[in-house]
C-alpha cells in the first residue's frame, strides 16, 4: 500500500512538473508573431508522415539513420509496458496484462520489448562512442561544449542505464518465476510475494544476465527485481521532467513542427505585407501623400524585421525547441565548411536560449525590456553576413527546421530598421536603386550585347 | 557560322503587332558581365537556331531585386518587382525564360504575390523542352564524345526548385560522360554567391567556398564544369584559376554547350 501511494505521489509530482514546463514552452512560443499554418492539412499531415514518423530524411544518413530508428521505435513501443508499469505501480499488481488472457501474445510481446531495448542499449553506447571516442566535427563545434555535450550525454547514460534496468528486472523476474514453480511443483509453501511471480514473459535477451544474479537468494533476487523496477521507473518519469528542458525535446515536437513545416519552395522567401502596402503607395502617381489616415496611436508601430525572439513568427521559435543539435545543418553550410562564424544550428540554439531568457524575465516580472537581444548578444552580424541562402541547412534538417528564415529576418531589421549593412552591400542597394543593377552600369548599356553579337 | 541575328524587343514586337511565345529574361549578369554575356549570346542563337519567337525587354529591364531582397532590404525588393510587373503586364507577358537562376526563382515564386503571374522556365528548362520537342538539333557542331562533363547545381534551381532533371537532360544529349560530384543534386554545395555574397567579401574563415567547390568538381576528373548560373560561372571559374587548371578544365554554362553542339557560336 505504502508503495502504492509513493508511486502515486511520483506520478503526480513529475507530471506536475512536466505540464508546467510545457506551459512555460507554450507561453514562450506563443509571445512569437502570428503565421497561418492551418492550410493544406493533406500535405501537412503526408509531410509530417514521411518526415518525423517515416524518419524519410534521418535515413539519408544511414548510420546515424538506422541506429535512430531502432531508438525511436524502441522508444515508442517500449512504452506498452512502461503502461503495464504504470498500472501495476498503481494497484499493486504485478504484471497485468499477462492476467489478461492470451499468454501466447504477451510473451512475444514481452520478447520483442526485449529484442528492442537490447538494440536501444547497443544503438546508445555506438552514439556514445561517436559523440565521444570517434571525432565526428558536428559533434565538436564552438556550440557544442559545456551544456549542450552533457545535455547529449545525459540523456544516452541515462537510456543504456534504462535499458539495463529493464533487462535486469526481467531477468530476475524469470528466475523468481522458475524458482516459485519448481517450489510448488516440489509442494512447498511459496510465500505471498513471491507467489506473485507467475510465469509470464519470454526473456530472449535477458537470460543472458540471469547468471548474474542466478546465485542469489530469493529475498535478494525479490529486492534486485524491485529494485530495477524502481529505478527503471524512477529514471523514465525523471526522463519525462527532464526532457522539456533538453534538447530531446524533439521527440514530442518533432511531429508538430513537421506538420507545420513551410510547404512552399524552400528558395521562396514570402514577401513582407506591410512593406508593399507602403511601396504600393509610393508607386502610385495618383496617391496623396496628406490623405493618408491619421496613425492609429494605440497600434503597435510596424517593425520591420527582427531585432529579438518576440518579432519571429511562432513558427520559427517552435523550430528552435524542436532543433536536436544534431548538427546535420552546420556540417553541409558552405560557410561553416569554410571556417566561418556562421553555424545555423547555432543560430537554433541561440534562438531557443534567448527565448528562455525572455521566459524567465517575465516570469519573475522583470521589465520587459532586459537591454538584450537576439542580435548582437546571441547572433552577430558577421555571423548573418556569411549565408549565402544556399537552403543546404534547410534540406538537411530531418525535422524540417529553417534557420535561414530566421537570418533572413534578422538582416531585415539591420538593413530596414538600423540601415546598417557591409559597405559593398550598400553600394549594392545604391546600384540596383540608381541604375538597375547590382553594378554601376548606365541602364541605357543593357541592350549592349545585342550591338556586341553580330559584330 | 555567323549568320546575322535580329534580337527584337518587346517595344518593337509591340509596335508591330506581333506578340512573341516567350520573353528572355536576361537578367543583368547577363547584360553586363563580359563572361556571362557569352552565354546570352549562346542562349539567343539556340532560340534563333530553334525557330522560337522570343523577345528581350533591352533598357527596359532592370534588376528583379534578389540581391536587395536577400540582403534584408525588403523596399527596394518590393520597388524593383513592382516596377517590373508594371512593365511586364504591359506588354502581355504570359512566359518567360530566364538565364539565371535567382530570376528564376524571384520571378516564379515571389512575384506572383506582387501581381506577377507568368510561366517562368530557366533556361536549361527551356533548351531543354525544345531539344524534346524536336525544335533544336543540335548534332553538326562539336562533338563532345569522350569528354567528361560534371554538372554543378545552383542552389536557386536545385534545392531551391527542385529542379534537377532538365539540365542534365540537357546535357545528355551532348554524346560525353556524364560524371556526378561527391555532393550534388539536393546534397550540391553552394558555389559561395548567392544571398548577395556575389556583391561582397567573403567573411574572414580559412577558405573560399568556390575553391571548396571546385574541389569537388576537379575530383571527378571532368573535362567540362557545366553551370546554370552566371555567379556560379564566375566563381567556378575562378576557383578553376585558384588550382591553375584553366588549360585543362572550362567552365561553361549549358547553354554554351549545347550551342557549341550545335555550331551555333
Amino acid at each position: 500500500m505504502i508503495a502504492q501511494i509513493l508511486f502515486l505521489i511520483l506520478l503526480g509530482v513529475s507530471a506536475f512538473f512536466f505540464a508546467r514546463r510545457i506551459g512555460e514552452i507554450r507561453r514562450n512560443i506563443k509571445l512569437g508573431r502570428d503565421i497561418d499554418r492551418s492550410d493544406n492539412s493533406s500535405e501537412r499531415w503526408k509531410t509530417m508522415f514521411m518526415v518525423a514518423i517515416g524518419q524519410s530524411k534521418m535515413v539519408k544518413r544511414p548510420i546515424a539513420g538506422i541506429l535512430h530508428i531502432l531508438v525511436y521505435v524502441g522508444f515508442i513501443l517500449i512504452n506498452i509496458e512502461v503502461l503495464e508499469i504504470i498500472i501495476d505501480g498503481l494497484f499493486g499488481t504485478h504484471r497485468v496484462f499477462a492476467t489478461l488472457g492470451a499468454g501466447a501474445i504477451y510473451d512475444f510481446l514481452i520478447g520483442c520489448f526485449e529484442i528492442l531495448a537490447f538494440l536501444v542499449l547497443v544503438a546508445c553506447v555506438i552514439f556514445l562512442v561517436r559523440r565521444n571516442v570517434i571525432n565526428i566535427k558536428r559533434f565538436h563545434s564552438k556550440e557544442m561544449t559545456k551544456w549542450p555535450k552533457s545535455d547529449a550525454n545525459i540523456i544516452l547514460v541515462t537510456e543504456v542505464l534504462l535499458m539495463f534496468a529493464l533487462l535486469s528486472m526481467n531477468a530476475t523476474d524469470a528466475i523468481l518465476q522458475e524458482r516459485a514453480a519448481t517450489m510448488m511443483a516440489s509442494g512447498q509453501e511459496v510465500s505471498e510475494t513471491l507467489s506473485h511471480y507467475i510465469e509470464a514473459g519470454s526473456f530472449p535477451v535477458s537470460a543472458w544476465l540471469v547468471p548474474l544474479y542466478d546465485g542469489m537468494s530469493v529475498d535478494a533476487l525479490m529486492t534486485t527485481e524491485r529494485f530495477m523496477w524502481w529505478f527503471h521507473i524512477i529514471g523514465i518519469l525523471g526522463f519525462l521532467v527532464y526532457v522539456p528542458y533538453s534538447k530531446h525535446f524533439h521527440i514530442f515536437l518533432a511531429f508538430p513542427n513537421t506538420y507545420y513545416s513551410k510547404l512552399l519552395p524552400k528558395g521562396e522567401l514570402p514577401n513582407m505585407e506591410a512593406v508593399t502596402n507602403e511601396v504600393k503607395l509610393m508607386l502610385d502617381p495618383n496617391a496623396d501623400p496628406f490623405a493618408a489616415p491619421a496613425p492609429d496611436p494605440d497600434a503597435a508601430p510596424i517593425k520591420f524585421g527582427a531585432k529579438d525572439v518576440q518579432d519571429l513568427t511562432w513558427k520559427q521559435l517552435f523550430d528552435s525547441y524542436t532543433c536536436t543539435e544534431c548538427g546535420r545543418c552546420t556540417s553541409v553550410c558552405p560557410a561553416n565548411q569554410t571556417g566561418k562564424l556562421l553555424s545555423p544550428r547555432k543560430i537554433m540554439m541561440d534562438t531557443r536560449d534567448r527565448l528562455d531568457e525572455v521566459g524567465k524575465g517575465l516570469e519573475n516580472g522583470a521589465p520587459k525590456d532586459d537591454g538584450k537581444s537576439l542580435l548582437r548578444d546571441y547572433i552577430s552580424e558577421e555571423e548573418l553576413w556569411a549565408c549565402t541562402t544556399c537552403n543546404a541547412c534547410v534540406e538537411a534538417c530531418p525535422v524540417n527546421i529553417d534557420p535561414v528564415s530566421i537570418i533572413i529576418d534578422l538582416r531585415r531589421h539591420l538593413i530596414m530598421e538600423e540601415s546598417k549593412s557591409p559597405e559593398s552591400i550598400t553600394a549594392m542597394f545604391n546600384n540596383v536603386e540608381n541604375n538597375g543593377a547590382p553594378w554601376a552600369f548606365p541602364a541605357a548599356d543593357r541592350g549592349k550585347w545585342i550591338e556586341e553579337l553580330n559584330s | 557560322m555567323s549568320e546575322y541575328i535580329k534580337v527584337p524587343t518587346m517595344a518593337e514586337m509591340m509596335a508591330s503587332g506581333e506578340v512573341p511565345e516567350v520573353l528572355f529574361w536576361v537578367g543583368c549578369s547577363g547584360s553586363f558581365d563580359d563572361r556571362a554575356k557569352k552565354i546570352t549570346k549562346a542562349i539567343v542563337k539556340i532560340l534563333h537556331r530553334a525557330g522560337v519567337k522570343y523577345a528581350v525587354l533591352g533598357a527596359e529591364e532592370s534588376c528583379t531585386g534578389d540581391p536587395a531582397k536577400r540582403a534584408g532590404n525588403e523596399f527596394l525588393f518590393q520597388m524593383q518587382a513592382m516596377q517590373n510587373i508594371m512593365v511586364l503586364n504591359g506588354y502581355g507577358v504570359k512566359r518567360i525564360v530566364t538565364g539565371c537562376p535567382h530570376c528564376f526563382n524571384i520571378m516564379k515564386n515571389e512575384y506572383p504575390e506582387l501581381g506577377g503571374n507568368y510561366e517562368v522556365l530557366h533556361h536549361t528548362q527551356f533548351i531543354n523542352e525544345l531539344i524534346k520537342d524536336g525544335k533544336l538539333q543540335i548534332t553538326d557542331g562539336k562533338s563532345f564524345k569522350g569528354k567528361r562533363i560534371t554538372f554543378h547545381d545552383p542552389c536557386y534551381l536545385g534545392r531551391a526548385n527542385d529542379v534537377y532533371e532538365a539540365p542534365r537532360e540537357a546535357l545528355q544529349t551532348l554524346d560525353a560522360e556524364l560524371v556526378e560530384m561527391r555532393r550534388c543534386k539536393s546534397k550540391g554545395l553552394c558555389c559561395g554567391a548567392g544571398g548577395a555574397q556575389m556583391f561582397k567579401e567573403a567573411e574572414p574563415g580559412n577558405k573560399e567556398v568556390n575553391v571548396e567547390r571546385t574541389e569537388d568538381a576537379l575530383e571527378t576528373k571532368a573535362n567540362v564544369i557545366a553551370t546554370g548560373c552566371p555567379f556560379c560561372n564566375t566563381m567556378m571559374t575562378d576557383g578553376v584559376k585558384n588550382f591553375e587548371k584553366e588549360g585543362s578544365v572550362e567552365v561553361k554554362d549549358i547553354a554554351e554547350l549545347i550551342a557549341e553542339a550545335g555550331d551555333l557560336l
